[in-house]
């Protein structure tokens, strides 16, 4: 394997580990705001 | 090689997914009811997830039809860009989350009918009927009709006449949609042994079921203003845009193909079956905010 191919392994690795990365904060604030207005709507908000 | 992430998030066919999002979002726009904007969103996002995991596994199906067409050889698997089981995996995956997304933060009804909606697109559509059945885009069509189904589902929780209405608007418009298409673009679908109608029953039949589903369309689409769904606003609107499409669709129905046609009235049929669709939701939408703001029924356009 080529230095080239090997940065370009590298950068393909590190972007799709920053597209997962914030998918999951995504979700995570997400849930957070379902969950805030889910028992707001319960508490009879 | 790893596959990069843009060929990932082009597996998901993001072009089709922005009509799935518009219709989902009229119907949701529509419903009778109020969502919180929170909820609103996540169902939105959970039907985008789910058409696109339906789309990933479409091309994870169909790499081999894909690899001999023009139109799609490009497309991460055809290219050779990424491995066939990755895309299966993250088909399975985008679909089961969306699926539970949905079930959790909006409903399980809602959920249902977008887990109904992937297997049809999936399975029914892709892997069974596609390859079998000139009917496959009549059949296809269904798949395409469920988010503003589920959209308006998500809002009020139950299935009556005026989602299923929506439903049968998409899928009335589908055949006449897509034909059009495909008598211009024909060579490609008959390269690799699909039965779209047109190679199949032939141009002459394929054009008369053009202005057939027409025709059959404009009812369905005033529909929900005959059975009072709608103020006059959506039934106008629906009632002018069917008679320009039907206008459009006579001469696409009844001419026959010359040498080095240019099949202009086919284009144009085409595109305006993109206007009418979009016009259309549009209008049940703005029937809604403007009846919501008094201005229709007791207010000012009464």
């Amino acid at each position: 394997m080529t230095p080239e191919e090997e940065a370009e392994i590298k950068r393909r690795q590190k972007s799709r580990n920053l597209v997962v990365g914030g998918t999951l904060i995504f979700f995570a604030i997400l849930f957070y705001a379902i969950t805030v207005v889910q028992i707001g709507g319960q508490n009879g908000g | 090689m790893p596959t990069e992430w843009r060929d990932f998030f082009a597996l998901t066919k993001p072009r089709v997914m922005s009509l799935v999002i518009f219709t989902a979002i009229c119907g949701l726009l529509a419903a009778p009811g109020t969502i919180h904007p929170v909820l609103g969103f996540t169902a939105i996002l959970a039907i985008a997830m789910g058409a696109g995991g339906s789309a990933v596994l479409n091309q994870w199906w169909e790499a081999e039809i894909d690899a001999g067409m023009k139109r799609t050889a490009a497309r991460p698997l055809p290219a050779g860009r990424m491995r066939r089981d990755d895309a299966r995996d993250f088909g399975i995956f985008l679909s089961g989350v969306s699926v539970m997304v949905m079930g959790v933060a909006i409903g399980w009804l809602a959920a249902l009918m977008l887990a109904a909606a992937i297997v049809y697109y999936a399975v029914i559509y892709t892997m069974w009927l596609k390859p079998r059945t000139p009917q496959n885009i009549v059949i296809g069509g269904g798949s395409g009709a469920f988010p503003p189904l589920i959209g308006w589902i998500a809002v009020t929780g139950e299935i009556t006449a005026m989602p299923i209405l929506l439903f049968a608007i998409i899928f009335m418009w589908t055949p006449p949609h897509f034909w059009a298409l495909a008598l211009f673009v024909k060579t490609d679908y008959a390269n690799v042994g699909i039965p779209m109608m047109p190679n199949v029953a032939g141009e002459k039949s394929t054009r008369l079921q053009i202005l057939a589903y027409t025709v059959l369309l404009a009812p369905v689409a005033i529909a929900p203003w005959l059975i009072g769904g709608t103020s006059w606003v959506y039934g106008v609107t629906a009632i002018v845009l069917s008679l320009a499409f039907f206008a459009l669709a006579v001469p696409v129905g009844l001419r026959k193909r010359s040498e080095d046609d240019a099949m202009t009235e086919e284009k144009r049929l085409f595109k305006f079956s993109i206007l009418y669709l979009f016009a259309l939701f549009a209008a049940l939408v703005a029937d809604r905010v403007l009846e919501a703001q008094g201005m229709i029924g007791a207010g000012a356009f009464a």
